[in-house]
């Protein structure tokens, strides 16, 4: 769409669906005058796939590789909010070592999400070798959860009541091999990326979140935590085995993109803690509830379960009237509220600036979409 | 042989020639260098690049000219069609007449002039004029967009390129390129300057648009910048006079600072294309390790920073030489 | 002045770090695989298709076409037809169908058979030229399985097998019926005897 208004000067230009950076299929309207954005506006909605409707057609057993696929990036979590959800509805207690599975391999999860995260913001601002550091980084962690769960991307591994599979030696010993190796890879991502003056120049400064930004919109996640805000769902209101680990809260001072990214990168090295403490405190025991219904029918109630995800608070609403099949599953994804805010962020920037803020909101599109 | 050799020694006859060789030195500097690119930036990431054609992927860049010549050449209903169809030609001939006063070793050269260092200096200019043929002919917003901020990139760093070539010119006393080599006999100008050398340096990986200076071409913000409406062989013509104006930036570097064909056991020849590639792998380095600089940044580097440190560089070696 | 001059050293150092990163990543070796010149060895739990286990004692698979793993799936795309032939004590599939071009590998219908009868198989190399080439028929893919290690393949029964083995199957319900029947008057008429 391209209409030349000659008494205000602005014209209008379309970061188009499809987008040579990694985020998924949005849309941004842009209206711009000369170099800099008057008005930004996100259109959502290329990547609608039906995930609350399917979910009022299937039993609850059958919804459970949806979940996989809302977000992709961080499955695992996803996994885990819906089964503790149900757990809840049904009333099963997890045993402890299952707890603990889940904790370890959602958060191996969480820093495959990360560094993907990091690989694609830089090839978004024009470096490209980072993304391939990233990426060997991360096929490591996938070769180990794919010798435990099966899958590389799209988990289904967690069910009610536990999870499928026992660890064994080997993936215990290699995870705790890629801790250590990447302990010493943060040394070269700082060198290459965070002490590059180029970054530097292009990411302070840029992308002002305030605290009262972060309660209208209803931000989650790195956003808050970037902008000094320490909520993190693990230790406001914890769940499965949070409590027993000993982890901090990153947060940054300012709210500008180099504080998110700052965030991130130092909740990775919190996850390899949290790793760490739990591969060595692992109890032994069943890895599955021993009443778990075949049928699940849930007494007619309703439930909401809140987890952190890589990009924020994920929290799964079900509706339950008795019925082997759900009567709603609402799904409160974290990209949407984080997204809403661009408008308001990208008034008065360069074309440059929103593509490195838009990135540093790591918004995943499938999961807004749905 | 006696008769090239007659030949030679006439003036049109050594022009003939030295044409015809460069051509051949152009096309071969291309594909060599595509495939170096490719080769470098695959190691850099871990990965091997190509391999399945020749000897470790040694003839795929033929190939990717051959896929290329194939291809349909598209020209867009509205544009300026004489300055369309120009442009891709004006890019390329003034890299192409350069390459008379570039001296390859010390009985290579086509035609030693005594303002050589002046004429590699005004034709490189010219390209910026082609850049703008190319993104106004296009009629295309985003094309003019990118055209527009590279003629604003390559004018603020000739000024810097400009002033710390002056300071070698200084020392020398001449433009003559044979002559800037013949007085680096007993030691390198890089060794005396080195700051004159990082900052041609950086000046000249802006000038050949290539990362972390590369908005004008590869605009992943929003599209390919004033070359998006191009296809097929006159987009080949753009890539190949970007390789080959990193050829010509690399020999001047050479030439000025890096003691031209000077060197111990190997011919002159050797040591000067040896000299050459090295600092192309240099700017191929820059290109796979950085981000992108944003474009307001980028002018302000230039006038805030460069061209401050250049005058610097000049009045030091201006009181150096005084004393 | 000095901050001036401090900013253009400590940025100029920054680029020098980072340059030394990508020459030091440079000499290393190289992380990718050459496939398909080199393969990699799958992981031991890497979930290929749903496939029929070969059981090593029966020499043949342990469906017994109940249809749980059709009506868990949540694509709705397994289809199980089986059928009790005369002289064995449990249902037998005759017809496996899996369209595994919807399939999600969520592997609920491996967990929820009753007789273990599925795991994943390690097969990656899915290559096709049309969609019905994803649609994995069972039985015929296990007989090539059985063939490869030696074993006799077992034979998928045709239309008038079926046929004839449910007629014998209703033959035989309803000889059962009278005999139950006769039975039931048997042990009615010497109660009334009794009785009287």
């Amino acid at each position: 769409m391209i209409e030349l208004d000659i008494e205000e000067k602005t014209y209008h230009l379309n970061l188009g669906p499809q987008h040579p950076s990694t985020h998924g299929v949005l849309r941004v309207l842009l209206e711009m005058q000369g170099e800099y954005i008057t008005k930004a506006e996100p259109v959502i909605g290329y990547g609608h796939r039906g995930h609350e409707h399917m979910a009022e057609n299937r039993n609850y057993h059958q919804f459970l590789p949806n979940m996989g696929r809302v977000d992709y990036l961080h499955a695992l979590a996803y996994n885990q909010g819906y089964c503790m959800a149900v757990e809840k509805l049904l009333g099963i207690t997890v045993p402890e070592r299952a707890e603990y599975l889940r904790v370890i391999l959602s958060e191996f999860n969480r820093i495959a999400s990360h560094l993907l995260w990091v690989g694609a913001y830089l090839l978004d601002l024009g470096a490209f070798t980072p993304i391939l550091y990233c990426f060997d980084d991360r096929e490591n962690i996938l070769d180990l959860l794919d010798r435990i769960t099966g899958s590389r991307l799209t988990y289904c591994f967690y069910r009610f009541g536990g999870v499928t599979k026992d660890l064994d030696d080997e993936f215990i010993a290699g995870s705790r091999a890629f801790i250590k190796r990447l302990r010493g890879r943060f040394k070269d991502y700082d060198n290459l990326v965070t002490k590059n003056v180029i970054f530097i120049n292009r990411a302070r400064g840029v992308g002002f979140i305030s605290k009262e930004q972060c309660l209208l919109y209803g931000l989650t996640g790195p956003m808050v935590r970037g902008s000094g805000i320490p909520y993190d769902i693990r230790k406001s209101e914890p769940y499965s085995a949070y409590p027993a680990f000993d982890f901090e809260i990153p947060i940054g001072d300012t709210g500008d993109v180099m504080d998110r990214y700052l965030v991130r990168l130092r909740e990775m090295g919190q996850s390899l803690r949290i790793i760490e403490q739990a591969l060595d405190k692992l109890p032994n025991g069943p890895i599955m509830a021993e009443k778990v219904p075949k049928r699940v029918k849930p007494a007619e109630s309703e439930v909401y379960q809140a987890v952190e995800t890589a990009r924020g608070e994920f929290g799964i609403y079900i509706v339950s009237q008795g019925d082997v099949k759900p009567y709603r599953i609402k799904l409160r994804v974290p990209s949407f509220g984080n997204l809403s805010v661009l408008p308001e962020l990208a008034v008065d920037t360069l074309v440059a600036d929103l593509v490195a803020i838009l990135g540093s909101m790591d918004v995943v599109i499938p999961e807004i979409d749905r | 042989m006696e008769l090239l050799a007659q030949y030679l020694g006439t003036e049109v006859g050594r022009l003939i020639v030295g044409l015809i060789g460069v051509m051949a030195l152009v096309a071969v500097n291309a594909l060599f260098l595509i495939w170096m690119e490719r080769k470098v930036s695959a190691h850099m990431q871990l990965r091997l690049g190509p391999m399945e054609v020749g000897w470790h992927g040694f003839i795929q860049t033929v190939c990717d000219a051959l896929k290329l010549m194939g291809k349909e050449l598209i020209t867009p209903e509205e544009v300026d069609r004489p300055v369309y169809l120009l442009a891709p030609i004006v890019v390329f001939l003034p890299v192409f007449l350069v390459f008379l006063v570039v001296p390859f070793s010390s009985s290579i050269i086509i035609k030693d002039m005594n303002v050589g260092l002046l004429l590699i200096l005004a034709f490189s200019t010219i390209a910026v004029l082609a850049i703008l043929m190319a993104g106004w002919s296009s009629n295309n917003k985003y094309s003019v967009l990118g055209a527009i901020r590279s003629v604003a990139q390559n004018v603020a760093y000739e000024i810097p390129l400009l002033i710390t070539v002056m300071s070698i010119v200084l020392t020398v006393g001449s433009f003559r390129l044979t002559d800037i080599v013949a007085a680096q006999t007993s030691y390198w100008f890089v060794l005396t300057q080195p700051l004159a050398f990082i900052l041609y340096i950086v000046c000249a990986t802006a000038e050949t648009n290539r990362s972390p200076f590369d908005l004008p071409e590869a605009e992943s913000e929003l599209v390919a910048g004033f070359h998006t409406e191009y296809s097929g062989m006159r987009f080949a013509m753009f890539f190949l006079a970007e390789y080959t104006n990193m050829f010509i930036v690399s020999a001047v570097a050479s030439v000025l600072f890096l003691g031209g064909w000077h060197g111990p056991l190997l011919p002159g020849l050797i040591w000067f294309l040896l000299k050459v590639y090295a600092i192309i792998f240099l700017m191929m380095w820059f290109r796979w390790t950085f981000p992108r600089v944003r474009f307001d940044q980028l002018i302000s580097f230039a006038w805030k920073i460069l061209i401050p440190l250049s005058f610097a560089n000049l009045l030091i070696t201006a009181l150096v030489l005084k004393l | 002045m000095m901050t001036y001059f401090k900013e253009i050293v400590s940025g100029f150092w920054s680029l020098l770090a980072g340059m030394a990163v990508t020459i030091r990543y440079f000499v290393k070796p190289v992380v990718t695989v050459q496939y398909p010149r080199k393969k990699i060895q799958m992981s031991p739990a890497y979930r290929g298709y749903p496939q029929l286990i070969l059981d090593p004692e029966t020499k043949t698979h342990r469906c017994i076409a109940c249809e749980m793993c059709a009506r868990m799936c949540p694509s709705q795309l397994i289809t199980v037809d089986g059928a009790k032939f005369p002289g064995e004590k449990q249902k037998r599939a005759t017809k496996y169908i899996h369209e595994h071009q919807y399939c999600s590998l969520c592997g609920l219908c491996t967990e929820v058979c009753p007789t273990s009868a599925l795991e994943y198989s390690k097969e990656y190399r899915l290559v096709g030229f049309r969609r019905e080439d994803s649609v994995l028929d069972h039985l015929i893919l296990l007989q090539k399985r059985q063939k490869a290690v030696g074993l006799p393949p077992t034979p998928i029964p045709t239309a008038e097998e079926i046929a004839a083995a449910a007629a014998a199957e209703a033959k035989e319900k309803e000889a059962k019926a009278k005999a139950a029947a006769a039975a039931a008057a048997k042990k009615a008429a010497p109660a009334k005897e009794v009785k009287e």
